[in-house]
């Protein structure tokens, strides 16, 4: 028998059984819910007079929604008040956990999973978002799911899944300084395209992923969906451990050290065989940032937009074209140098601890350009509390950053904060397509240090200017 | 859910990669609009000009592809977020089946889930099919032969997963068929809390 990757070893180890040739029905161990579709689903389930087969592997917070302005409840954003308290009123009914708009653990649902032990090495995690992939990063196998899917979850606690092909990225080599996890993915998304995972569960691999911290992991892991592919893994080790150890729902004593036993065995057999393997020399990747409205319209900082004109695909020239009229830009106008009105650092992707510290180190004794807004959205509470005792607000602050409360914010504009129509943002977010920042916004994609960077400058910059 | 067997429609090229769900339905739309009234809102960034009105150009704007019911579309057809209003707006918008060389994953699997057929082809036979979908011609889409035919008779067989099909075809409800498993599934939780008890809290 042929060796099994990580991915397959996950999988086999969910599977209830086999409803349908080639379809598996799989335990989740995990379901988180949020305010944004949360409670429809739960109302369907209820509404058919089922119940939730298992509440206590379910748990719920407010983040689409909710405003990150300070000092906000469930109304500050007209819209939010109706979706949080559904939310509330479905969790309490049922008996699910909700971390609440301003719980101590409330926070972005990919922010949050990882940080208070619930995503472990080796679970299914699933959630009605897309960016579910993120808590690949610790291990897991973890996927975006659909309104009608979240239904069957809550009721069965079982997900129908066709097995995806298997691929694997090797991060071969050393980041160079400036050069962030998200530069790495970006540059991985430019280089494959925003179709080239596809169908695929994708394991990152090689030295650059595993002397990558976990946070990192997650924002590699993250961007996973914009690559084509709803599942993105990193194999569990001792950094993993590390990270986990003591969180409020990791197992403790006796049972964590059988499930460390236990995680130790998931990652991929030497001999498991990937349908792609791809290999990408990390040494030569540079500062990344979009120009366009897919994840793959991506070149490095000092670089020029693309011309489509040497684009011989004629629906690909034309999507170029559009992009660029979108973004107001013109083919071979230099990246470096354009004007920024709106600076947003946060989302599921770049609002950990980690990002805040690597944005800080470049707004320390600086100020942020005049006429630019610049919001700081930090993930979660936790994260929030982190920096604040490192004093990472007050950095912000004196450099002229807002500094807000935790949420999806300006990545998805679902709480009404918008970049207003026609203003060009960097953003630490994951998706520039047309309109996702508000009707009319142009995103750039970056990683924090570049986005802080672009702050200060008041245009886009390559950060490695700014570093001492 | 609504059945699918088969469809005679016209049908509307769409070969731009990467058409993303917040194209398909813009979020300020999907948390204001309700379900069955998506269908105006369906692409909205392609479909109007900044002032609101009709963009000529959009093919579903022109004679002879309006009341299209087939797409076909470019790579990676409904990338992105996992909202299944994508799938809910095209459908409002009259849309049963998209031919496609690929999908987005999570949109792929929700196409199933509400009767519409998303098929999977090689980009240059859908490159074929866009050429011959010429203005005010049809399609016949069979799911039971799976074959498409297009206007001047010719056939094009194309694969779909089994179980997929079968719940097309049946118009399935996966809630209640998995709820007949439940024993099964009780059994593989008392196995799995021996295996691996940190994961049942």
């Amino acid at each position: 028998m042929p060796g099994r990757t990580l991915f397959d070893k996950v999988w086999d180890e969910h599977v209830v059984g086999e409803p349908a040739p080639g379809v598996s029905l799989l335990y989740v161990d995990r379901h988180l819910l949020h305010d944004l579709s949360g409670a429809r689903g739960l109302r369907e389930v209820q509404e058919r007079g089922l119940g939730v087969r298992n509440p206590a592997l379910t748990f719920a917070t407010p983040d689409h929604t909710v405003s990150s302005a300070p000092g906000r409840n469930d109304d500050t954003t007209p819209r939010s008040g109706q979706f949080v308290r559904d939310l509330r009123g479905m969790c309490r009914a049922l008996g699910i956990t909700l971390f609440d708009i301003n719980d101590p653990a409330q926070g972005i649902v990919h922010v949050i999973g990882p940080e208070l032990g619930l995503t472990l090495p080796g679970v299914l995690l699933v959630c009605g978002d897309s960016h579910t992939c993120t808590h690949g990063g610790l291990g897991a196998l973890a996927f975006g799911i659909g309104s009608t899917e979240v239904a069957h979850v809550i009721a069965t606690q079982t997900i129908r899944q066709k097995k995806p092909k298997r691929m694997r990225v090797n991060f071969e080599g050393a980041m160079a300084p400036g050069v962030a996890a998200k530069d790495l993915i970006l540059h991985l998304i430019g280089r494959i395209g925003a179709a080239g995972g596809n169908g695929h569960a994708v394991e990152y691999a090689g030295a650059a992923i595993r002397r990558m911290p976990v946070e990192g992991r997650m924002t590699v892991c993250n961007l996973s969906i914009e690559l084509g592919a709803k599942i993105g893994m990193v194999a569990p080790d001792d950094e993993t451990y590390q990270y986990l150890a003591g969180r409020d729902f990791a197992p403790k004593g006796e049972l964590w050290d059988a499930a460390v036993k236990h995680w130790r065995d998931l990652p991929g057999d030497a001999d498991a065989r990937f349908d792609k393997d791809i290999t990408i020399d990390v040494n030569a990747i540079r500062p990344q940032v979009t120009w366009g409205t897919s994840p793959e319209h991506v070149v490095a900082v000092d670089e020029r937009v693309p011309d489509p004109g040497t684009v011989s695909d004629p629906d690909r020239r034309k999507g170029m074209e559009a992009a660029l009229d979108y973004m107001d830009l013109k083919p071979g106008q230099p990246m470096e140098g354009l004007k920024v009105d709106w600076v947003f650092i946060g989302s599921c992707t770049n609002s950990r601890l980690s990002d805040l510290r690597a944005a800080a180190a470049i707004a320390e004794g600086r100020k942020v350009a005049e006429g630019v807004h610049a919001w700081i959205v930090p993930g979660s509470q936790a994260v929030k509390r982190a920096a604040e005792a490192e004093g990472l607000h007050q950095v912000f602050r004196a450099a002229g950053f807002e500094w807000r409360e935790p949420g999806c914010s300006m990545c998805v504009a679902a709480n009404m904060e918008f970049v207003p129509p026609g203003m060009r943002s960097v953003s630490t977010s994951n998706r520039n397509f047309v309109g996702r920042q508000g009707p009319g916004a142009r995103t750039h994609l970056a990683s924090p240090a570049m986005a802080a960077a672009a702050a200060i400058a008041g245009s886009i910059t390559d950060l490695r200017k700014l570093q001492g | 859910m609504e059945k699918f067997e088969s469809l005679i429609a016209l049908a509307a090229p769409l070969l731009r990669p990467n058409i993303d769900t917040d194209t398909i339905i813009p979020m300020e739309l999907l948390l204001t609009v309700e379900r069955k009234n998506l269908g105006p809102h369906a692409l909205t960034p392609l479909r109007y000009a900044k002032d609101g009105t009709e963009n000529p150009d959009f093919v579903l704007n022109r004679p002879g592809y309006r009341g299209a019911r087939i797409l076909i579309a470019g790579v990676n057809f409904g990338c992105g977020s996992s909202r299944e209003p994508a799938v809910w707006a095209l459908w409002a918008a009259g849309i049963r089946c998209v031919i496609a060389p690929s999908f987005g994953d999570i949109f792929f699997n929700n196409c199933f889930k509400n009767g519409m057929l998303p098929i999977v082809l090689p980009q240059s036979t859908v490159e074929d099919l866009a050429a011959a979908a010429l203005p005010g011609s049809t399609f016949r889409v069979d799911l039971s032969t799976c074959v498409i035919t297009t206007p001047a008779g010719r056939r094009v067989q194309f694969e779909v997963d089994p179980a997929n099909r079968e719940a097309l075809l049946t118009g399935l409800d996966e809630i209640g068929m998995t709820l007949q498993q439940d024993a099964t599934i009780a059994a593989f939780e008392r196995n799995d809390r021996q295996r691996r008890p940190w994961i049942h809290l």
